[in-house]
C-alpha cells in the first residue's frame, strides 16, 4: 500500500524524521513502517479515525512509548542527527528536549510559578528564574492573566488556562520540538480557539506535532496534515491540499466524513 | 504575542488579507473604466494598451482570491459575518474581473472607431458613462464601507442606464436608416453602450451582495427592494 508524500523540507530542514517505524503492543502492530519527516518551525497534524495509530506515533517522537509495558519500536526517529532509539540515548534528556502537551491539563498541585519553575530548577537552571517563568508564561499567552498571582495554585486557574499553563512549563525548559496530544480536547470552544492561536505563534520559535481527532483543528492551525489509518501513513502532504483536493481516495473519503 | 488578543486573531488578519486583495482588484477596475470611457469622449484610442496590461492584472487577482477563498472556507469554517464576508469577496471579485473585460471591450471598440467615418457625438452617452461609473464608484464604497443604504441606491440607479442604453439604441438605428456610411460607427457604438450597461448590471449584483453581507438576506431580483424604506442610513 503506497504513501502519497508530498512534504519537502526548506533550507531549515527536519526537526525530526521517522524512518520506517513500525510499533507493537504484545503481537498487535499499531504502527506499520511510517516513514515522514517533521519540517523545521512548522505545524505538523496527524489526523485518522480513533485507533489509526495517531497517538501511538506521536508517543514514538519522545520515547513515551518506553513507559508502556509490552510496546516495542522498531525503525529510526532521527533528532539531532541521531536516533531516538539508540541505547546510548537518554530517554529523560530525549524528552527534555522534546516536550509533550496532554489531553487533559496535568498541573502539579503546586503554584503557578513553581509549576513553571519546576523543569528549569530540576536541569539546575542558572539564569534569572523570575524572567524565565515570565517569558514562558508570555509565550503561553497566559502572563497578563497570572501575572498578580503567580503564588496562588494552579488548580485556581480554569481547565483552559491550566493547559497553558502546562504548554508554558513546557516551554520553560527550552524544548527544540513540542508534541501535543489532543491538547484542546477537554475545553471549551474559546478555551479551544486561544490555544489554536497559541499554536500558530509558538511556530515563530518551535516546531510543532499535534495529534488530533478534530479534523477542523487540524485544518485551522497545521501546515502539514498526515493522515494515518490502521497504523499507516496514507498521504502526508499540504494542509490546504490535504483538505481541499487530497491526492488518495482513503483521505478524501474521511475529510468529507465518508468514514471514520 | 498577544495574550489578550481576540481568539481567531490569526484567521481575521486572513480575511484582512483577502480584502486587501478585492479592494487592490477595485481600484484597478474603476481605473480602466475611467480610461476606457476617458478614450471614448476623447476619440483617444491610445489607451487601448494600458487597459489591457490593467486587466491582466486583474485576471491574475481573481485567480488569487478563488484560491484563498477555497482555502478558508475549507481550513478556517468561518461563521456568521465571516462566512458571509468570504461568499461576497467570491462574488463580488468575479463580478470586477467581468467589469475589466467589458472595461477592455469598450477600448476596442474605441480604437476600431477611429478607423470608421465618424458620426455625431451623442450626449446620451456621456450621461451613461457618468451614471455608470457613479454606480461602480458608489458600490464599492457600499462594500467598503458596508453600508446597505447606499446598495440599495445603486440597484435603483440601475433603470436609468437601462433606458439610457434603449435611447441610444433607438437613436443609433436611426442613424443607420438614414445614412449606411453610419453602420461601422453605429455598431461599434451599440456595443459600447451595451458593455456600459453590462457593467451597470454588474454593480447591481456587487450592490446586492452589500446588502446580504450587511443583512445576510438576499434582494436579489428585486425580492425585497420594496422594503428600502426601512433602511435609509
Amino acid at each position: 500500500m503506497a504513501t502519497t508524500y508530498d512534504v519537502r523540507l526548506g533550507p531549515e530542514g527536519a526537526a525530526l524524521e521517522a524512518k520506517n517505524v513500525s510499533v507493537f503492543y504484545g503481537d498487535k502492530q499499531a504502527i506499520d513502517t511510517v516513514s515522514l519527516a517533521v519540517p523545521k518551525k512548522q505545524v505538523v497534524a496527524l489526523i485518522g479515525p480513533s485507533g489509526c495509530g495517531k497517538s501511538t506515533l506521536l508517543r514514538c517522537f519522545n520515547r513515551m512509548n518506553d513507559l508502556v509495558k509490552g510496546a516495542r519500536v522498531e525503525g529510526d526517529v532521527e533528532f539531532r542527527g541521531q536516533n531516538l532509539y539508540d541505547p546510548n540515548i537518554d530517554p529523560v534528556e530525549v524528552r527534555r528536549r522534546i516536550g509533550m502537551v496532554f489531553q487533559k491539563p496535568n498541573p502539579f498541585p503546586k503554584s503557578i510559578y513553581d509549576n513553571v519553575a519546576f523543569g528549569p530548577r530540576i536541569n539546575r537552571f542558572e539564569g534569572n528564574l523570575d524572567d524565565l517563568v515570565e517569558t514562558s508564561l508570555r509565550q503561553a499567552a497566559l502572563w497578563d492573566e497570572v501575572n498578580d498571582r503567580l503564588g496562588e495554585s494552579a488548580y485556581a486557574l480554569s481547565g483552559g488556562q491550566q493547559q497553558r499553563l502546562c504548554i508554558a512549563r513546557t516551554l520553560a525548559v527550552k524544548p527544540e520540538l513540542v508534541l501535543m496530544d489532543e491538547p484542546a480536547s477537554a475545553l471549551d470552544p474559546i478555551a479551544t480557539q486561544r490555544i489554536e492561536e497559541l499554536i500558530y505563534e509558538l511556530k515563530e520559535e518551535y516546531t510543532i506535532v499535534i495529534v488530533t481527532h478534530n479534523m477542523q483543528q487540524a485544518a485551522r492551525i497545521s501546515d502539514y496534515t498526515a493522515f494515518l489509518y490502521m497504523g499507516k501513513l496514507i498521504e502526508y502532504g499540504p494542509t490546504d491540499t490535504i483538505f481541499t483536493n487530497p491526492r488518495e481516495e482513503r483521505t478524501e473519503a474521511y475529510v468529507t466524513g465518508r468514514f471514520g | 504575542m498577544s495574550p489578550d488578543g481576540a481568539p481567531r486573531r490569526h484567521f481575521h488578519d486572513e480575511l484582512d488579507m483577502l480584502q486587501e486583495k478585492l479592494l487592490e482588484m477595485a481600484s484597478l477596475v474603476e481605473h480602466a473604466l475611467a480610461e476606457a470611457t476617458a478614450a471614448l469622449l476623447d476619440g483617444d484610442p491610445s489607451k487601448g494598451e494600458t487597459i489591457r496590461l490593467g486587466d491582466e492584472r486583474v485576471d491574475e487577482l481573481e485567480i488569487e482570491i478563488d484560491e484563498r477563498v477555497i482555502e478558508l472556507l475549507a481550513l478556517q469554517q468561518p461563521m456568521a459575518k465571516d462566512l458571509r464576508q468570504i461568499i461576497a469577496t467570491n462574488k463580488v471579485s468575479n463580478d470586477l474581473e467581468r467589469m475589466a473585460d467589458h472595461a477592455v471591450n469598450i477600448a476596442r471598440a474605441v480604437t476600431r472607431l477611429h478607423d470608421v467615418p465618424p458620426i455625431p457625438k451623442m450626449r446620451e452617452f456621456e450621461d451613461m458613462i457618468e451614471i455608470t461609473r457613479g454606480m461602480v464608484s458608489d458600490a464599492l464604497a457600499a462594500y467598503v464601507s458596508r453600508n446597505a443604504g447606499t446598495a440599495r441606491m445603486v440597484c435603483m440607479t440601475d433603470d436609468r442606464v437601462d433606458d439610457l442604453k434603449r435611447t441610444i439604441f433607438r437613436i443609433l438605428v436611426t442613424l443607420m436608416l438614414e445614412d449606411e456610411k453610419r453602420i461601422a460607427a453605429a455598431l461599434e457604438l451599440l456595443l459600447i453602450s451595451q458593455n456600459l450597461e453590462r457593467i451597470a448590471d454588474l454593480a447591481t449584483n456587487i450592490s446586492e451582495d452589500v446588502v446580504f453581507l450587511v443583512e445576510g438576506r438576499s434582494i436579489k431580483h428585486g425580492t425585497r427592494l420594496g422594503e428600502f424604506e426601512d433602511y435609509n442610513s
